[in-house]
């Protein structure tokens, strides 16, 4: 398994790196949503972004990544009970994975060559206390994003089948990723995601020259390239795990709840998702930056992605929900 | 040199770049037909390549439970994948591979330095492609044209005494590539990265520590042709994006002066003369690829996961499929006194991968007739009607083949959603009998109302088709003003919108003579078009069901 790129030497792509630092913050949140063109680093910031990240105290054998041995699920057969520090799981989830992979299934082999009912943990087992990341969902089944997003707001997965009734924790942040042109994504499902993004190849040849250079200083002189961006990377590290601790502390103020509700109305997003992701992003966005109390430029900041997917699409708006949304920020928070 | 024995120097040097640094460049996309020619130039790759075809299961690429061994012996027994043993690997018949299969192999790609991938592209029409997810990580595109020249050089095992990462890159370099990428509208930064890799391989190839003009020339020339999408204006690209020369960028300091940047004007024609020569044409509009217009059947799917239950089969696990638990222990039970008899281990169950039996499911999506009906004045002065009549008669039918079936009307400012997607006939028929005519033309407000309902039931599951009734005069615009001008331009944008979304369609013209901008219209709805001056509610059944019948 070769290195990832490091999260801090990424060039540009702010909006994205903003939404999966706040989604490490609080992962309540919901999951992060990725749309843009090929080789804009949707990949790439996923997997730095899990190097970024502290390691994970885990249960050695145990097949969700328990971090304390009773928090095991019961039908785990635990081999070593040490508790081991591993690095955040960051799961991928391939296409074309069937419903028995992600969730798990009663394992099949054992069934067969010994006669045993066992139940043989999926995907969702793996990603817990982690990402699971889905590069194209957009061309991923519908039934199996549904049943990811079930799965990922209820944080515990549910497989009652061929016999079995088990359960067992899943709380992750789904990271998914996608290219437009290939196919839409079901309202129902944009919805769902906390927060959205769109990336652009920068456009700016200078920042284009940039990412080509480092991407080159990566590969070639690898040792020295790391040992720069290390440093970088720790400094995001521990201002993630400062934000984490002072986040439970962050005033909300009585008229920035009024705000988002009252941006919500104006921009018509349907139900009440659209407030509370805003307004759990905002209070992560204030922690981040150090700040206690919530204000209404975090709002401002964190809107777009928040709500972006969240408006009822007019097909002949060539400009986009995002730029409706700045719009009515300005109307709504003058 | 001749441009034919030209691109094939050209698939050579790709060929030999690509033995130099297979780790950097990651494989090419050889776009022929199965031949001699292509045995030559797959025979010239450095390696040899395990083939791969795009049905191949998850279990023969990822690894996996080898069944018949395990039954065998009664232990657990791992088969290797494609994936676990690192090298190039050759994906035959790669037009016609799958996303979720493109998908697989794009990751593996990106998480596997050593994995190299050769995708043989037998496509014969332009959109017959190997996936862009595929394509776009590969660095060249080898189309040699004609036949190839006698004596064409087959590639040594490319040995030079320097390895392609040695070679010393300076900041002009990249910027050069990066900035000619630009000019020719190539978005993605995967471009310019294997372009600077390609540059390194061939400055390795003639011995050479740092980059000269030549080996970016020879680098975009070979990455950057089949990536374009735009061709650089000159004008333009000396005001917005300056070429390199002119940039005064604080990392290069001047260091050689023989080493002078490339001249960008004229590595722009030399890339100019290697794009393909449908290059504008693809440019023009967007998603005229369809099957053309109509609907035909709903589509069939056949899945494995879901829809009604077919009965269970022999098959094998790999993956994808579900066992039927039941129908296997059926098919192993008679078995089982002789397999004991006869078994050197005494398991519980004496199972063979010839029992085993996988669940198939049959999921038939069904189809939609929306009717989108015009029903302005003009309209109904003419053969609203007949419209109706025709309308019910199609009704029947649809009725018979189980279709569900959507009725849109326009007129005044709006288009109307008389009725959601049904199967009740008599709903449908006792709204279309109270439709009043009178009133505008918002053909426009109708495309949209019947682009959105049939992008809804797509998500659904269902095959739209909408048939449009109408005698063409648009004459109010979207935002319901009476803009003649402007409710044409609407009509047209929504058109082809819907043609973009993949909706089948069909035009049928109720006018009193046929109209030019109607037919006009079906052409960018990609949809058959039927005028029918002085038909009756029964020939016009009779033209429908043969223009939905043909599809």
């Amino acid at each position: 398994m070769k290195t990832p790129f490091p999260f801090s030497a990424i060039v540009g792509q702010t909006a994205m790196k903003q939404a999966m630092i706040l989604t490490a913050i609080d992962p309540g949140i919901g999951g992060v949503l990725v749309f843009g063109d090929r080789g804009t680093g949707k990949s790439t910031a996923v997997r730095a972004l899990a190097a970024l990240l502290p390691p994970i105290k885990a249960v050695e054998s145990c097949p969700v990544n328990a971090e304390r041995v009773e928090d095991c699920p019961d039908w785990a057969e635990l081999g070593s009970k040490k508790i081991i520090s591993r690095p955040t799981p960051v799961i991928d989830l391939p296409l074309g994975a069937t419903e028995d992979r992600v969730v798990g299934a009663l394992d099949i082999e054992r069934a067969l060559t010994r006669g045993e009912k066992a139940f043989e943990p999926g995907l969702l087992a793996r990603a817990n206390r982690g990402y699971l990341y889905i590069d194209e969902v957009n061309l991923l089944e519908d039934h199996i994003v549904d049943l990811l997003l079930d799965v990922a707001q209820s944080g515990e997965n549910v497989v009652e089948r061929e016999g079995l009734s088990i359960r067992h924790a899943a709380r992750f942040v789904l990271v998914g990723s996608g290219n437009p042109e290939e196919g839409e994504l079901r309202p129902q499902l944009l919805d769902r995601f906390g927060l959205s993004v769109e990336v652009r190849s920068p456009q700016d040849i200078a920042q284009r020259v940039e990412v080509i250079r480092r991407r080159d200083a990566f590969e070639t002189s690898f040792d020295s390239f790391m040992a720069h961006y290390t440093d970088e990377d720790s400094r995001i590290r521990a201002q993630i795990l400062k934000a984490r601790r002072a986040l439970p502390k962050v005033h909300t103020p009585e008229e920035i709840l009024h705000d988002c509700a009252a941006l919500c109305i104006a921009l018509g997003s349907d139900g009440l998702r659209g407030e509370l992701t805003l307004l759990r992003a905002a209070r992560a966005l204030a922690a981040y930056q150090g700040k206690k109390t919530l204000t209404r430029a975090h709002l401002r900041e964190i809107a777009p992605s928040a709500l972006s997917h969240r408006l009822r699409r007019d097909p002949l708006d060539e400009a986009g929900s995002g730029a409706r949304v700045a719009r009515t920020l300005a109307e709504v928070l003058g | 040199m001749s441009a034919l024995t030209d691109s094939w120097q050209r698939a050579a040097l790709a060929l030999r770049l690509l033995a130099l640094d297979p780790g950097s460049l990651r494989g090419a996309v050889i776009r022929m037909r199965s031949g001699p020619d292509r045995a030559a130039v797959i025979g010239a790759l450095p390696v040899k390549t395990r083939r791969i075809h795009p049905n191949i299961s998850d279990e023969q690429l990822y690894g996996g439970l080898d069944l018949s061994a395990t039954l065998k012996s009664g232990q657990l027994i791992d088969n290797k994948g494609i994936f676990s043993i690192s090298g190039i690997v050759a994906l035959t018949m790669a037009e016609r591979c799958g996303a979720d299969l493109a998908a697989k192999l794009a990751l593996q790609l990106d998480a596997d330095p050593d994995f190299g991938l050769i995708a043989l592209d037998e496509g014969a029409e332009p959109d017959e492609a190997t996936p862009p997810a595929l394509s776009e990580r590969l660095a060249f595109c080898i189309e040699p044209e004609g036949r190839m020249p006698p004596g064409w050089p087959s590639v040594p095992a490319g040995t030079t005494s320097i390895a392609p990462r040695a070679v010393a890159v300076n900041s002009s370099d990249i910027e050069a590539l990066t900035t000619l990428a630009a000019q020719f509208g190539i978005d993605s930064l995967r471009a310019p990265q294997l372009a600077l890799a390609a540059a390194r391989a061939h400055a390795a190839l003639h011995n050479r520590l740092h980059l000269t003009e030549d080996d970016l020339e020879a680098a975009a020339a070979l990455v950057y042709p089949h990536r374009a999408t735009a061709v650089p204006d000159q004008q333009d690209s000396t005001e917005d994006a300056p070429p390199p020369e002119q940039s005064d960028d604080p990392g290069n300091d001047g260091q050689d002066q023989d080493l002078t940047l490339p001249d960008g004007d004229m590595m722009i024609e030399a890339i100019k003369a290697l794009l393909p020569p449908d290059l504008l044409a693809g440019l023009v509009p967007a998603g005229t690829t369809r099957a053309a217009g109509g609907g035909g059947a709903g589509k069939a799917r056949k899945g494995n996961r879901r829809g009604r239950p077919l009965p269970s089969r022999p098959g094998r696990l790999d993956g994808q499929t579900r066992i039927d638990l039941v129908a296997t222990l059926r098919a192993a039970a008679p078995w089982q006194p002789m397999r004991r008899a006869t078994a050197a281990a005494q398991t519980a169950l004496a199972i063979r991968p010839s029992d085993i039996r996988v669940k198939r499911y049959q999921d038939q999506s069904d189809r939609l007739l929306i009717f989108t009906v015009d029903a302005s004045g003009s309209a109904a002065m003419s053969r609203l009607n007949e419209a109706k009549g025709a309308v019910e008669l199609l009704l029947g039918q649809a009725y018979a083949a189980r279709d569900h079936v959507a009725l849109i009307a326009f007129r005044g400012t709006a288009a109307e959603l008389l009725l959601p997607p049904t199967r009740s006939l008599v709903q449908t028929k006792r709204r279309l009998a109270t439709l009043p005519g009178g009133g505008g033309t918002p053909l426009a407000a109708a495309l949209q109302q019947s682009a959105l309902l049939a992008s809804q039931s797509i998500a659904r599951g269902m095959t739209p088709t909408v048939i449009l009734l109408t005698d063409g005069r648009a004459n109010v615009a979207l935002d319901g003003t009476p803009d003649r001008a402007q409710a044409g331009n609407d009509a047209e944008r929504l058109a082809r919108m819907m043609r973009a979304q993949g909706t089948g369609a069909l035009v049928i013209d109720m006018g009193a003579r046929p109209t030019a901008s109607l037919k006009a219209l079906a052409g960018l709805l990609g949809a058959p078009y039927l005028a029918l001056p002085r038909a009756d509610a029964q020939r016009l059944t009779g033209a429908v069901s043969a223009a939905l019948g043909a599809a």
